[in-house]
């Protein structure tokens, strides 16, 4: 079995307190820490999983720019074989479509059964994967929480739907799968994983070599643009209490008892 | 102005929520919109009636194939029906996530997911709200429906239209569906599993997310429910890191939850949890990032660590 999986870079939203930049044109970028999209850290486990099973291989690609090559390394670190990096400058501004776009080239270099990607990423559109799957003609399911193989030609898959049930269906490889969390425990990559990877070349394509051309991607093939960033506001918000935490621990019990928060 | 339509999802026959808040979402985009309606399924005559008391037109598409919805074939369906530059609202929910990312591709439109809200329309530019990083910060995106556009909404961003004064007309699509073949078999659905409590019933939760930070830290939590009288519930990392059985997972896939006081401890306050929090508690959010989305809808707010406060709390309540 020959597993894609699609990862991406993004500001780890556990570590960071997501700001609105001063000019409103993205986020505050000082001090960010970056990580891995949380849900295409259960999708690279699940491909090593599957292959470890089966045998075949697991390739991770990336589009981002140079940094990005840090976390192909990292989920490398996991277990997988193959690592790539698409960056260019002509890449920039591309809309979830010109993303699946420049997969969908990598993915005719090669020859894949099993394509994962994560359920959404950092801007919570969970498009990429659909996208793919269309423009390759193949089969598609989203939410993806269990995956078994049935023989070389078919999967059994579990979706994640509304309430907590779980959809079963049969799916016919070669097929994209976007992976929700949960579906397994993914390992721990400690600093000696990262370091046995560490000089592993990853190859690194731009738009040439991808035979793509300029107006398909990046800005400028982009129908959806962002034009700014800004605060939310839903309702009026919470009245904050405040003081010492004796204060606090006080005013909070006497709300408590009102509303019937204590029995 | 582009045609626009609606895509109906329903359960047991029973249209969604959302069928009457597109009807509203449409009217943001264009206040003289008179969407159709386009409802897909097996045996829908009764649900396209009653689709039709919100809509002056249902569009029923109505086979044996379309028992259980397959978005592949439903993919298929609509790019057969619809014409090439409209605009297409689909509930932002586990089924429109699962087709409408394809279906952009397979109709040449742009895609634009989660749509909170919109800014206006000028000339072929549509400009959309979205948040990002679980609500964080919010964007204004620009959309070309030139070429007709997919814009999947978010359930409950939307007031519904309950005036149900349309008694429109159901006009019949089945025989033109298109190809029912697919490489994706529905086998059946597998209900979740019960666990030891049941989080709806109750009326006091005590809800821990990922700012709990280690599994030994989740008897803090317990304690504290322990002195109120109340149960543990919790958001999804905590279920999905097994430190919490799926049963006590708050949200759009996990329970949905009508308690009177709900207590949000290191929960930064995801549209998917909040959907299931449901029967307007009185929320109080306990979080050590003052700008945490989770305070905008929270009655209550303290900026704190819980790992500290909780203790605390569960000190105090105890000498009462
Ligand atoms: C299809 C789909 C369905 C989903 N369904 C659900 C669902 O049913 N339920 C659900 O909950 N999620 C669901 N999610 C996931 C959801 O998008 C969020 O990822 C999740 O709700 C985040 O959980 P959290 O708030 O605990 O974690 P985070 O978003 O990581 O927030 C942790 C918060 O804790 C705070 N914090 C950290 N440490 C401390 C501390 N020591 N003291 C105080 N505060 C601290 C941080 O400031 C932060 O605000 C779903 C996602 C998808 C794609
Ligand atoms: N820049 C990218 N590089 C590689 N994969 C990506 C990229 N953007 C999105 N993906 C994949 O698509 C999934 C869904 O992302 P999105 O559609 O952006 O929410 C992610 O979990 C990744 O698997």
């Amino acid at each position: 079995m020959e597993i894609l999986v699609c990862v991406k870079r993004v500001p780890d939203t556990a570590e960071n307190e997501i700001e609105v930049n001063k000019d409103g044109t993205g986020i505050e970028t000082d001090d960010l820490v970056y990580s891995v999209n949380e849900w295409d850290n259960y999708a690279v486990e699940e491909a090593i999983q599957i292959r470890d099973k089966v045998g075949g291989s697991v390739t991770i690609v990336s589009v981002g720019d140079e940094e990005s090559e840090e976390v192909v390394r990292r989920e490398m670190a996991m277990g997988a074989d193959n690592g790539l990096l698409l960056t260019d400058d002509a890449f920039e501004g591309s809309d979830g479509k010109g993303t699946a776009t420049l997969l969908k080239a990598v993915v005719e270099k090669g020859n894949y059964d099993l394509i994962l990607t994560g359920a959404q990423a950092d801007d919570g559109a969970g498009q990429v994967g659909g996208m793919l799957a269309t423009m390759l003609d193949m089969p598609y399911a989203s939410l993806v929480n269990a995956i078994e193989m049935l023989d070389d030609k078919k999967l059994k898959i579990g979706r994640e739907i509304e309430g907590g049930n779980q959809e079963m269906s049969e799916i016919e490889l070669p097929c994209v799968l976007s992976i929700q969390t949960g579906i397994n425990e993914p390992r721990y990559v400690g600093i000696r994983g990262i370091r046995k990877v560490a000089s592993i070349e990853i190859p690194v394509y731009g738009a040439g070599d991808l035979g793509l051309s300029a107006d398909a991607i990046g800005a400028a093939g982009a129908g959806v643009k962002r034009l700014d960033y800004f605060v939310p506001e839903l309702g009026e918000g919470a009245e904050m209490l405040e003081g010492s935490t004796e204060e606090i621990v006080e005013k909070l019990i006497e709300l408590l008892k009102a509303k019937g928060g204590i029995k | 102005m582009a045609k626009i339509f609606t895509y109906i999802t329903f359960k047991n026959g029973v249209p969604d929520d959302s069928a009457l808040e597109l009807v509203n979402a449409a009217k943001q985009i264009a206040p003289d919109a008179s969407p159709t309606a386009v409802v897909v399924g097996s045996g829908i005559d009764a649900l396209c009636k009653e689709v039709a008391a919100s809509y002056a037109e249902v569009w029923k598409v109505d086979n044996e194939a379309f028992a259980y919805p397959n978005a592949e074939v439903i993919r298929n369906v609509l790019s057969s029906i619809l014409p090439q530059e409209c605009i297409l609202l689909v509930p932002h929910d586990t089924f429109g996530m699962d087709l409408s990312p394809g279906l952009s591709i397979k109709m040449d439109t742009v895609f634009m997911p989660d749509t909170v809200g919109f800014g206006g329309l000028e000339g072929s530019m549509l400009k959309c709200i979205r948040q990002e990083y679980g609500g964080a910060v919010s964007t204004h995106v620009s959309c070309d429906i030139t070429k007709g556009a997919i814009l999947n909404i978010r359930p409950g961003a939307f007031q519904p239209d309950e005036s149900k004064a349309a008694a429109g007309q159901v006009v019949d699509k089945s025989a033109e569906a298109g190809d029912l073949s697919t490489k994706r078999v529905y086998l059946e659905t597998v209900a979740a599993e019960v666990g030891d409590v049941d989080i709806t019933k109750e009326d006091v939760l005590v809800s821990i997310g990922r700012g709990i930070e280690d599994e030994d830290n989740i008897e803090i939590a317990e304690d504290l429910a322990k002195a109120m009288g109340a149960v543990v519930s919790c958001s999804r990392p905590i279920v999905d890191a097994k430190w919490l059985e799926k049963s006590r997972q708050v949200g759009t896939s996990g329970q949905t939850v009508k308690p009177k006081v709900y207590l949000a401890c290191g929960i930064s306050g995801s549209f998917q949890h909040l959907g299931g929090l449901k029967g307007n508690p009185f929320v109080v959010a306990i979080n050590k990032n003052p700008k945490a989305p989770i305070f905008q809808v929270a009655d209550v707010g303290i900026e704190a660590d819980i790992l500290d406060f909780l203790p605390e709390l569960t000190e105090a309540i105890e000498n009462l």
